[in-house]
């Protein structure tokens, strides 16, 4: 499922990453209730706001998490993200495999990535 | 980084690093060592025997789902002879519930269990929503506790099953723990590391998901690509479990066995005193298991009934507002009489001609 979310969002540098973004358990909710989503992110990031991680890097997951919470997200923004990375019970998968396993945040994502976002936080 | 190859086989990419361990596991050995450790738990805590007619509680969320599959595929693989059930309750929320009934009805033609469904509406007379809209946001948690334990029972003993598993998970246990600790309510913290409980009366109840992660039981039903519904409860802003468990996954980030070691905790604390435990007796109006005249639900139902919800239910500081029971005026909606599922009577029966008297 295609949407319109940042197709053309470009840094100066022109140079951006598509990726496809998955959201599952109820992630989705806070995202349009759309699980699907196909992104075009700048290829170089962004400083985090507390300069915990500098500008002109190569995008990398914890990039990817700011960009969404200015871009994508649409309600509830704490129930996505908590400091500088996904709230806790929100797991990650890069490719299909767990984050932990990727270097989390420190990912450098690669075109045609595949990130799924699955929220624990909701009934069971 | 280079991809990771399991710690199991050494030889397929890893894909999970278990919370528990920390051991970094393919997909093949992922399953196989959750589904394990659930037989391990089942044998350990000696569940069940060959022949047990066995509810599994659905509601369509990741953990029932999950606990149903590993039921089935467990029962199959290790020859445990059970006859397994679904048991889904209808609270009667309206794009709540009725969405995620259609997921357990796919989960009955996915897993060929027959499936029971009992709603709160053809059993008291009341649907959720109606409830709402007559006692407001505030203690409507409360009727529907009370409400949905007592159907679980009678859904189990149509059924004639004696045996009720349900799908709470290590992190709901560890909350609970927490919980129970935060409120110094030292006669359920004994109680809520059980992994079966079981009273004179009632129908047992079991937990085998008891030590499984939510990361590994969300993980599962991910790579297995189980079918399930995720939502909140429409009703249900539970501010204070919500605060426990954001607390618990903050720890769990911190430190990923923190949920096995609470529950380890919870296990090991002994109660000094003996905790007195109401005598149970019979509710006189439905037969339900009751500690006083009427049990709560036929309390709550009846309060309901009269126009006067606030019957039964504990407001705080106060000990809990009574209202003289005056005799009803036209005829009341009562719970029809509850009978104990006739496997149940039989093993009564057994139990108190093996036990000698002392
Ligand atoms: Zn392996
Ligand atoms: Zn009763």
């Amino acid at each position: 499922m295609a949407n319109d979310f940042g197709l053309n969002v470009t840094m100066a540098s022109g140079e951006t990453i598509n990726l496809k973004i998955q959201f599952g358990g109820g992630a989705e909710l806070l995202f349009g209730n759309i699980r699907s989503h196909e992104v075009s992110i700048p290829a170089i990031a962004a400083a985090t706001p507390s300069g915990s991680k500098q500008a002109d890097r190569p995008s990398d997951i914890t990039f990817l998490i700011q960009w969404m919470k200015d871009n994508m997200l649409k309600e509830r923004e704490g129930l996505f993200v908590e400091g500088e990375t996904v709230r806790p019970g929100i797991l990650v998968l890069i490719n299909d495999t767990d984050w932990e396993l990727e270097g989390e945040g420190d990912y450098i994502l690669q075109p045609k990535d595949e990130i799924v976002f699955i929220s624990t936080l909701h009934g069971g | 980084m280079p991809p990771r190859t399991c710690q199991f086989c050494q030889n397929a990419r890893a894909i999970i690093r278990r919370p528990k361990t920390g051991d970094h596991v393919c997909k093949e050995c992922f399953f196989n060592v959750f589904e394990t450790e659930v037989h391990n738990t089942i044998q350990e805590a000696k569940l069940f025997k060959p022949g047990d007619r066995v509810a599994i509680g659905a509601s369509g969320g990741k953990d029932s789902t999950v606990l149903a599959h590993v039921m089935k595929t467990l029962n199959e693989r290790y020859d445990y002879g059970l006859n397994l059930f679904l048991l889904s309750i209808d609270e009667g929320i309206t794009g709540y519930r009725d969405d995620s009934l259609e997921t357990v009805k796919r989960n009955q033609q996915q897993y060929d269990l027959p499936l029971k469904i009992l709603s709160y509406k053809e059993l008291y007379g009341w649907t959720m929503d109606a409830i709402v809209e007559q006692v407001g946001r505030k203690n409507n948690c409360t009727f529907c506790g009370v409400f949905r334990r007592q159907a679980l029972d009678r859904g189990a003993a149509s059924l004639n099953v004696d045996h009720i598993v349900t799908g709470h998970n290590a992190d709901d246990i560890a909350e609970t723990v927490l919980m129970n600790i935060m409120r110094g309510d030292i006669a359920r913290l004994g109680r809520c590391t059980l992994i079966c409980t079981q009273g004179e009366d009632t129908i047992r109840r079991s937990k085998p998901l008891k030590y499984a992660y939510e990361k590994e039981i969300v993980m599962y039903a991910y790579f297995k690509k189980l079918d399930y519904f995720s939502t909140e409860c429409i009703y249900s802003p539970d501010a204070y479990r919500g605060h426990a468990r954001s607390f618990l996954k903050s720890l769990e980030v911190a430190r990923p066995s923190v949920i096995i070691d609470i529950i380890r905790s919870g296990e090991a604390f002994e109660v000094a005193q003996e905790v007195v435990i109401k005598e149970q007796r019979k509710c006189s109006r439905c037969g339900y298991i009751a500690s006083n005249e009427l049990c709560k639900a036929c309390t709550l139902l009846e309060g309901l009934e009269r126009g006067i919800p606030k019957l039964g239910i504990r407001d705080g500081k106060r000990k809990k507002i009574e209202i003289e029971a005056t005799e009803p005026d036209g005829p009341l909606r009562t719970i029809p009489m509850f009978k104990l599922p006739s496997v149940m009577e039989n093993s009564q029966a057994a139990r108190t001609e093996t036990t000698a008297p002392s």
